[in-house]
C-alpha cells in the first residue's frame, strides 16, 4: 500500500522503558521509524539540527534529568519551526494537575505509562492510529487533545 | 534567431484538459489542481479516448482508485455529518448509496489504507465536530447532540469521554484556559 512511514521520536531517561517501547512499536502493524533519546536536551539538540526531517510524533517523558519533558514541550511550542509538531506526553504521573498543565503547555496527547507490556502495545497503537488520522484527514489540529 | 517564451504550466494543463473534454462532449468542472469533476458517468470507451488523447501531453488519468476512494468516503461522511436536514439511519446504507459500492468493499479499502475502520473514523470525526462546537459556538450539549444525531446527551458525553479520555466540560475548560494564555501557543 502507499502508506508512508511514520517518523516517531521518544525521549525517556529510563533504559527499560525505552526498550519496552521499542519492542511494542516493532510489534505494531504500522510502518514506523523510531529514534530514541535519553533526555530532553538530546532531543532538543536533534530537533534543532538544520535540515532534519521533523518527526510526525514525539513521545515525551515528563521526569528526565538535564531537561525535563515540560521544558521541552514549552521550547517546542515557542519555536516557529517546531510548533506544529504533534507531542504525546508519556508519563507515570496521573495527577490531574500535571495533565492539565501539559495540555495548557500545548501537548496533544497525554498517555499514562501502562504497567504491563500488552497494555503498552495497545496504548501505543491507539496513539499512532490517532496521530495518523490527524496526519491524513482534515481534522482540526487546534483541538487535538486526547488522554489515553 | 532565438525566441524567448514564457509559459504557465498550470494554465496549459487546464486548457488541454478543457479542449479534450469539450471535444468528447463531456460536461465537467475543473474543481482543483489535478481534479476534474464529471457530471455524467463516463463510458469505458469515452474514458479510453480521453486518456489516449491526453497521454501525448503527459497527462495521465490516475488509477490509484484506492486512495481516491478513501478521500471520497471521508468527504461523504463529512457531508452527512454537516447536513442537518437529512439524517440517514445507517451509515453503511448511506455510504453504499452515495458512492455506489458495496459497504464491504468500501470498508475493506478504507481499513487497508487508514489503519482504522470507517466506524471509528466517523466517531473520531463526530467528536472532532463536537470539539469545534464546544470551542466556537454557544450551543449547549443538548443542541450539539441533536445536531450530530446522537440519541441523547448521555450518549454524546459517553462517546466523547471514551474517545478523548476527557469529559466535554473538562475539555472545554482546558480550551478556555488555553485561549487566555499567550496567543501563539497552540
Amino acid at each position: 500500500m502507499t502508506n508512508k512511514l511514520l517518523n516517531i521520536v521518544l525521549a525517556d531517561d529510563d533504559e527499560d522503558d525505552r526498550m519496552l517501547f521499542k519492542e511494542a512499536i516493532d510489534e505494531i502493524n504500522i510502518r514506523t521509524k523510531l529514534s530514541i533519546f535519553n533526555h530532553g536536551q538530546q532531543l532538543m539538540d536533534y530537533l534543532t539540527l538544520p535540515n532534519i526531517i521533523l518527526p510526525n510524533l514525539i513521545f515525551l517523558d515528563l521526569n528526565m534529568p538535564i531537561k525535563n519533558g515540560t521544558q521541552c514541550l514549552i521550547e517546542i511550542r515557542s519555536n516557529p519551526m517546531l510548533q506544529d509538531l504533534c507531542v504525546a506526553i508519556y508519563s507515570t504521573s496521573s495527577s490531574e494537575r500535571d495533565i492539565e498543565e501539559t495540555f495548557l503547555n500545548g501537548a496533544n496527547i497525554y498517555v499514562n505509562k501502562p504497567t504491563n507490556f500488552s497494555k503498552l502495545r495497545e496504548v501505543v497503537e491507539k496513539v499512532l492510529q490517532l496521530n495518523w488520522q490527524y496526519h491524513t484527514s482534515n481534522l482540526n489540529k487546534d483541538t487535538f487533545l486526547f488522554r489515553i | 534567431m532565438i525566441l524567448f517564451v514564457k509559459y504557465n504550466l498550470n494554465l496549459m494543463c487546464k486548457t488541454f484538459l478543457k479542449e479534450h473534454l469539450d471535444a468528447l462532449d463531456i460536461s465537467y468542472t475543473l474543481t482543483g489542481v489535478g481534479e476534474v469533476y464529471i457530471k455524467e458517468k463516463l463510458s469505458q470507451e469515452k474514458k479510453k479516448k480521453l486518456s489516449d488523447s491526453l497521454k501525448k501531453y503527459g497527462i495521465e488519468i490516475l488509477t490509484n482508485q484506492k486512495l481516491t476512494l478513501v478521500e471520497r468516503i471521508k468527504n461523504a461522511i463529512d457531508e452527512m455529518l454537516k447536513d442537518n436536514e437529512n439524517k440517514p439511519l445507517k451509515l453503511s446504507t448511506y455510504l453504499s448509496d452515495t458512492l455506489n459500492y458495496s459497504y464491504t468493499h468500501l470498508s475493506s479499502i478504507f481499513s487497508e489504507s487508514t489503519y482504522t475502520s470507517i466506524e471509528n473514523y466517523t466517531i473520531l470525526r463526530k467528536v472532532d465536530l463536537v470539539k469545534d462546537y464546544l470551542c466556537n459556538t454557544n450551543l449547549t450539549l443538548t443542541e450539539i447532540a441533536f445536531k450530530l444525531n446522537y440519541s441523547s446527551v448521555a450518549h454524546l458525553s459517553g462517546q466523547f469521554k471514551k474517545t478523548t479520555g476527557l469529559t466535554p466540560s473538562s475539555f472545554q475548560n482546558i480550551m478556555k484556559k488555553k485561549k487566555n494564555l499567550i496567543p501563539n501557543i497552540k
